[in-house]
């Protein structure tokens, strides 16, 4: 099992299944730990970063996390395979950068991803599709206890799990849940949301993590504060209000919309679902926005010839890094274009 | 600047300055107007910013800065600059300053009350010689004194497997 076997397909958390599918499209969850009586990463010499690699690589694929694990050496890794983590989930895009040691570690079917020296010596998410954010949270849960058999962590009595930075600090979870929200964009009230998630104490933020902009119809909310509650505290707050609320907008504004402006919606989803079947050029953005349309005219069962789980690989397979794998070529922008819209009409032509 | 918010008396915290075409349209809203106009204002306050804040609220505001931790060498003035931590031991170090910061960044709490690892990790005591040992380590190495290196790293064994 290598990087390049996962490309052709999508994983387990892009099945679009699970608990509020319609609206949520994966629950993650997070856990950052140190080893103990070691520097944090920023004040390690790279002697001592390789030592921390060398070793925490061994450990990790050692524990039995999962059936199938592979490592990937990122600082030996190529651009286009770091992007291509990147695109996938399994990495933020701070770790896809830089030549010190580091990597990560993940399961086959995707649903485990450790990186090792990353802004904290370990980080280890588990990703699952729709609303499953309980199990997500057993699985770090269940991973963390294996680990810990051969790690000693940097852990204090009043502050619990150290982290280099002190805003993950205590629990050290941070757990997400990624949200398809173009009703509630379409209809101008997506500030309620954002201001809703800052009185929830909830971060708000891009498809792609920490740095990205909320832009799109893509929303991914975490919570912000990992210290003084426990990880069951944090869970039942995120699965008993924050998710249900925003949910609930959601629904609500979709339901308006049928209700409104039915003829609108159903024109501008078919006419995306025609676009995509036609065109001969797309951009990243373009794809990204009829992608959208289709995935709501789906939901709202305008679109019958196409299912989620293809437009969810869609959206993975169309980005740049994963496009230029699968076609096997590097390419620029404007073929890029090219080869994305003829990718999309042969898939969508396929049954 | 104007001070209060063009929609409300509150004060005004955004001020925009729109172009169109030859037009300059000058806004200062309030950070509700704002998000009521569609104007988004960033809800997650950055670690940096809260330090700002907090080191220029202080009464003893360079007493802090100066604070070294004695395991990695860190100053609290470096943490200040890029918000990152040097090693376990600076949140005993730094206490005094972080325990503000922490209960401002986590809804007022400053205590830990989750999951604990059931391999009782080693005391403090011990985990800071051993950084301690690490950090000489460190140094041997930058100056190329291997023999030293090798005795330092069997104490740090010692230490680690008694």
């Amino acid at each position: 099992m290598k990087l390049a076997d996962l490309t052709q397909r999508a994983g387990e958390w892009l099945r679009g299944a699970g608990p509020m599918h319609d609206v949520v499209i994966s629950s993650r969850a997070r856990l950052a730990r140190n080893l103990a009586g070691m520097p944090f990463l920023s004040k390690c010499a790279p002697i001592q970063q390789k030592e921390i690699e060398t070793r925490l690589k061994q450990d990790v694929l050692a524990a039995g996390v999962a059936e199938k694990v592979f490592y990937v050496d990122i600082a030996a890794a190529g651009e286009l395979d770091r992007k291509i983590l990147v695109e996938r989930h399994l990495i933020s895009r701070q770790h896809a950068k830089g030549k010190h040691p580091h990597g990560v570690a993940v399961s086959s079917d995707e649903t485990i991803a450790i990186m090792v020296n990353e802004e904290d010596h370990l980080r280890m998410q588990t990703l699952r599709s729709g609303l499953q954010l309980a199990k997500a949270v057993e699985d770090v849960n269940r991973v963390d206890d294996l680990l810990e058999q051969r790690i000693d962590y940097a852990y204090h009595d009043r502050y619990g799990y150290l982290t280099a930075c002190p805003t993950n600090v205590g629990t050290a979870l941070r757990v997400s849940v990624m949200l398809h929200l173009p009703a509630v964009k379409m209809t101008g009230e997506i500030e309620k949301v954002f201001r809703a998630a800052r009185d929830m104490h909830m971060a708000i933020r891009g498809l792609y993590g920490e740095g990205t902009e909320a832009t799109g119809d893509f929303f991914q909310v975490s919570n912000q504060t990992t210290l003084g509650k426990t990880e069951e505290q944090i869970v039942e707050e995120f699965l008993e209000h924050t998710i249900p609320h925003f949910v609930e907008y959601e629904r609500r504004a979709r339901q308006g919309l049928l209700k409104n402006r039915r003829t609108a919606i159903e024109d501008k989803i078919l006419r995306s679902l025609a676009l995509l079947k036609a065109a001969k050029l797309l951009t990243s953005d373009e794809t990204m926005y009829l992608l959208s349309l289709l995935r709501l005219g789906i939901n709202l069962s305008m679109v019958e010839e196409v299912d989620l789980k293809k437009v969810n690989e869609l959206f993975l397979l169309t980005q740049p890094a994963h496009l230029q794998r699968i076609l096997g070529r590097e390419m620029s922008d404007s073929h890029r274009n090219e080869a994305r819209a003829a990718f999309v009409r042969q898939r969508l032509s396929e049954n | 600047m104007k001070s209060k918010c063009d929609k409300c008396d509150k004060p005004a915290t955004i001020h925009l300055t729109e172009i169109n075409g030859e037009n300059k349209v000058e806004k200062h809203l309030c950070e509700d107007c704002a998000a009521a106009e569609g104007i988004t204002v960033k809800a997650n306050i950055p670690i940096t910013q809260l330090l700002e804040e907090f080191v220029l609220q202080s009464a003893h505001g360079d007493e802090i800065t100066n604070l070294t931790c004695d395991v990695c060498g860190t100053t609290f003035s470096e943490f200040r600059h890029n918000g990152l931590l040097g090693c376990p031991n600076d949140y005993n170090a730094f206490e005094r300053p972080l325990e503000p910061l922490l209960s401002r960044a986590h809804e007022d709490a400053t205590r830990h009350i989750g999951k604990v690892p059931s391999r009782a990790g080693s005391d403090q005591k011990k985990q800071n010689a051993i950084l301690k040992l690490r950090a000489e380590l460190k140094n041997a190495i930058a100056v190329e004194d291997y023999e030293k290196a090798a005795a330092i790293r069997d104490k740090i064994k010692e230490i680690e497997n008694p």
